[in-house]
């Protein structure tokens, strides 16, 4: 059982940041008020059909026609109370539109159908990571179509526009591991951009400690490869699985292979065809993938150090010891340890990334 | 002699329905009944499909992962849902089948006042439905009933070919609209002032106002999308240049008042049916006309909250909460005014009546909801979740699909000349209001606890509630078909019907069942829509018949109430 779990209600999920407060509030005050007048009129309506129903020797009485001081109560009394639900309703959403000063700026990109998260000292990941208790602003762009950044523990929601950057900002208030969503219909594989405890809210400490080893890329060129393939979005359509298609080919023992491509050639998987599939996607497509293709061009993403890193990690995908390790999905430590591809402990960081 | 007497078609190879025969004595009919039958037809069947599609959703989601379809055919399947259930059936639904049945014979005329028009808006539905659903099925369309970009100007679907269906569908709904104004306008009969129209043309003519002004954005949305599509001239696409949030406001300014012209016409045939069966005079007449006028005046300026996550300015978002709010005021007066002309009378918990009062039940709860979706604040985490899928599930199943089979149920021993099984009818009005709370209920909660719309797959924490939700929908899929099987029953093996059998006190109840071609022998005496006191019951077989000479031998202005 998660540790979130335990605070969710019948009605809500957590209440993991700072409106939770007060929209539940309001939630079940209209809810109270929903039942009221609920009551009232199916109450009215069964105690009516029973005590006025056609039966022998009853005779109805039909001047009750109109009556202006009834209809007048029955159209102010409503009036009033919307009118204190929409005032609440803006009170509310005015303090989620105001985004107060010190916030911890994120950048997220949402793209079909993965989110990436980059943060002010460059680390990048594909969940979002946050310190408890601080206001967070993210600065939300759409790669390709529209996508919701929606986290129901936060009671927080924007749609992300392309061609814009939407601005949300939110404070969490308890430690733990929140879905996110995506809440706008964006494609195919829509419900696949269900990010499952996607947001980790750690304490400070924590938070600094993971902003450190987010940033610090693996030198072993091959787990360098697939740290960028778990952060550059290739991992929401390329499997590590050997025959699994999500959207694109498989990556496994994909590499040397020949296969033919839309036009019937043959064509070589080799370092010059990862090179070319990375910065010109739409230029070949393997036989039957050609009306999925809508990858998007990596020029200027990936710099050629960082290709060569994929291409070795894309080798290794022949190798029968590494695909065991990663037909999870996943390269843990200990994997890596066991196939011999971990760093010191002690490497200095930044040499790999800045050539 | 009876108010009516005359207008009672002498031999029965007058009835509209056999008067004359053969396929084109249908297909070339200028008869808005027979017009009104064929829609009715129509739309039915455009509901079994999309119907049987929400069955097969329904089923899908039974398990958070993959039971029987994938993730694009899930697309697929929601997509035609929603768009054959919004183009092909609920707006045409009311206003086009019973509408056309109902508008001249409520007015004493023998028809509408463009027969070759409403022949042609007829053939337009078919014509677009033909090519929706064609469009729809031959490669798959994948992009929600709502066409957003820039997901629809780059998905693979038959994108441009279903806007084009959309764009015939437009046509056949204003010309529809057009007709009913006209109609209403000019040709109400002698004594029927404004005030002296039965409600259901209240609700109709509001309807066709929005039909008419609205449905023109439409067309032009669906042009430019196709413009944008295959021209690229930079107005949706962001990468041309376009916004998104541009399409979403030109789409929304016809889909939301859009909906109205769903709910109005189902308010309509509450407002007959909770008179007639409760045998007494509407309760607030002025205030339910109004309120329809208002509604279809304020459902024009509350088109923004779709969109309230969208990014719009605050201000403008406020506005829109505002206005939103304010639409919400004129439909609780209907349903107060509906409660308070059973107040005293004499109800008779008929199969149109249990109809009546579900629609009240389950609009009641689909208007409430909109509460919480109007403020901006609780709107945040439930926009786009299961709990606005309940909601307006709430108000056009709820709402107009039930107040539609109350409506259908109340005139169909009009329009056949064949009484139904009340028993049946009623089982079958319980089994719907049983499966459909089972159904949507439970996705409130789903939606308040975070369920996104439009999901294949869904983290297992939701599992329990879709499987309530799920048998739920087989349960409303029964009730449905038990609805159906009570119609079928009744055209086989039915009664006949009298001219009469509800003690309806409006003009389509003084010609026979069903009506001549010709509607009525002789221009009907305009009475009160409402004033039941001339009628008396006669039993099953004659029905309710008028018992006082309705027509005074002195003209007078105004019709004397027989209590007097």
């Amino acid at each position: 059982m998660l540790l979130a779990d335990k605070n969710a209600t019948f009605w809500f999920p957590p209440a993991a940041s700072t409106f939770a407060e007060e929209i539940d509030w309001f939630f079940l005050m209209i809810l109270y008020i929903s039942i009221f007048f609920f009551v009232l009129v199916v109450g009215a309506m069964v105690w009516f059909a029973i005590k006025f129903r056609r039966r022998p020797g009853y005779e109805g009485d039909s001047t009750a026609l109109h009556n202006n001081a009834l209809e007048i109560t029955w159209t102010v009394i409503p009036t009033l109370i919307v009118c204190w639900i929409f005032a609440q309703g803006v009170y509310g959403y005015v303090d989620m539109m105001r985004v107060p000063p010190d916030t911890l700026d994120i950048n997220v990109t949402a793209r079909k159908w993965d989110w990436s998260f980059q943060y002010p000292n460059g680390a990048i990941s594909d969940k979002l990571h946050l310190p408890n208790n601080q206001a967070i602003r993210l600065r939300m762009r759409s790669e390709d179509v529209l996508h919701a950044f929606y986290v129901p523990a936060f009671r927080a929601k924007s749609d992300v526009v392309p061609g814009r950057v939407t601005v949300m900002w939110f404070k969490p208030i308890l430690e733990g591991e929140y879905d996110l969503f995506c809440a706008e219909y964006c494609g195919d594989q829509h419900s696949e951009m269900i990010k499952r405890h996607g947001v980790v809210v750690h304490d400070t400490a924590g938070y600094e400690q993971w902003l450190v080893e987010a940033a610090k890329p693996p030198l072993n060129p091959i787990a360098h490869g697939f740290w960028l393939y778990e952060r550059q979005g290739c991992k929401s359509c390329h499997s590590t699985v050997e025959g699994k298609t999500v959207v694109g080919p498989s990556f496994a023992r994909s590499f040397g292979q020949t296969f033919k491509n839309s036009k019937g050639e043959d064509v070589k998987f080799d370092e010059q065809y990862v090179r070319q599939s990375v910065l010109e996607p739409q230029a070949q497509f393997r036989e039957g993938f050609q009306k999925v293709s809508q990858m998007p061009s990596f020029q200027g993403k990936l710099k050629e150090d960082e290709i060569t890193a994929i291409t070795a990690f894309l080798q290794s995908m022949k190798d029968d010891a590494f695909l065991q390790a990663v037909a999870d999905g996943e390269l843990s430590e200990a994997d890596k340890q066991g196939l011999g591809i971990a760093d010191d402990a002690k490497a200095e960081t930044p040499a790999a990334v800045t050539n | 002699m009876s108010a009516h007497g005359s207008n009672h078609s002498q031999t029965d190879s007058d009835n509209f329905l056999i008067n004359s025969k053969g396929f084109l004595s249908w297909a070339l009919t200028l008869d808005h009944k027979r017009i009104g039958l064929m829609y009715l037809v129509g739309v039915m069947s455009a509901f079994c499909l999309a119907g049987v599609l929400a069955l097969i959703l329904r089923t899908e989601l039974l398990t958070p992962d993959k039971l029987f379809l994938t993730n694009q055919q899930y697309n697929q399947v929601f997509t035609l849902h929603g768009a054959i259930m919004v183009f092909l059936f609920i707006i045409p639904s009311v206003p086009a089948a019973l509408g056309n049945f109902l508008v001249p014979v409520m007015l004493g005329a023998k028809d509408v006042a463009f027969p070759r028009l409403n022949l042609s808006s007829f053939y337009l539905w078919v014509v677009g439905a033909i090519f929706f659903l064609s469009a729809m099925l031959y490669t798959g369309l994948d992009t929600g009933w709502t066409f957003y970009t820039p997901y629809s100007t780059t998905t693979q679907g038959p994108v441009v070919a279903a806007t084009m269906g959309v764009f015939v569908l437009g046509f056949s709904s204003i010309f529809t609209g057009l007709n009913f104004i006209v109609t209403i306008n000019t040709m109400r009969p002698p004594g029927m002032a404004w005030f002296k129209m039965p409600l259901f043309l209240w609700a109709t003519y509001a309807t066709s106002i929005i039909q008419v002004l609205a449905t023109p954005v439409l067309g032009i949305t669906v042009l430019l999308l196709a413009a944008e599509r295959m021209l690229h001239i930079g107005i949706f696409d962001p990468a041309y240049n376009g916004d998104p949030v541009t399409y979403q406001h030109f789409f929304w300014f016809y889909s939301h008042p859009a909906v109205y012209i769903m709910i109005l016409p189902g308010m309509g045939i509450i407002s007959e049916l909770m008179s007639v069966h409760s045998h007494k005079s509407i309760f607030g007449y002025r205030f339910i006309a109004y309120s329809s006028i208002a509604i279809a005046l304020f459902g024009f300026l509350v088109w923004g909250h779709h969109m309230f996550t969208s990014g719009m300015a605050e201000v403008t978002t406020i506005i829109f909460s505002a206005l939103t709010f304010s639409v919400s005021i004129p439909s609780a007066i209907k349903v107060f005014n509906w409660l308070a002309t059973m107040y005293k009378g004499t109800v008779q918990l008929n199969t149109p009546m249990c109809y009546s009062l579900s629609f009240i039940f389950l609009f009641t709860i689909g208007g409430l909801t909109g509460l919480w979706l109007g403020a901006l604040s609780t709107d945040r985490p439930l926009h786009d979740t299961y709990f606005v899928v309940a909601h307006f599930h709430y108000v056009m199943v709820g709402g107009t699909l039930v107040g539609f089979l109350g409506g259908v149920f109340h005139w169909w021993p009009k329009m056949t000349g064949k009484m139904f099984s009340e028993l049946w009818g009623k089982i079958s009005c319980l089994l719907i209001f049983l499966g459909f709370n089972i159904t949507f209920l439970p996705q409130f909660v789903l939606g308040s606890r975070g369920m996104p719309r439009r999901y294949a797959r869904y983290v297992e924490e939701f599992q329990e509630l879709h499987q309530w939700s799920t048998y739920g929908s087989y349960l409303l899929g029964i009730g449905l078909f038990v609805a159906l099987g009570v119609v079928i029953h009744s055209l086989m093996r039915g009664k006949k019907a009298p001219p009469n059998p509800w003690g309806g006190a409006t003009l389509e109840w003084q010609c026979s069942s069903p009506p001549p071609f010709y509607n009525f022998m002789s221009p009907p005496t305009v009475n009160d829509p409402y004033d039941y006191t001339p009628l008396e019951y006669h039993g099953p077989e004659q029905g309710w018949e008028y018992v006082h000479p309705a027509q005074q031998p002195v003209p007078q202005t105004h019709p004397v109430p027989a209590k007097s």
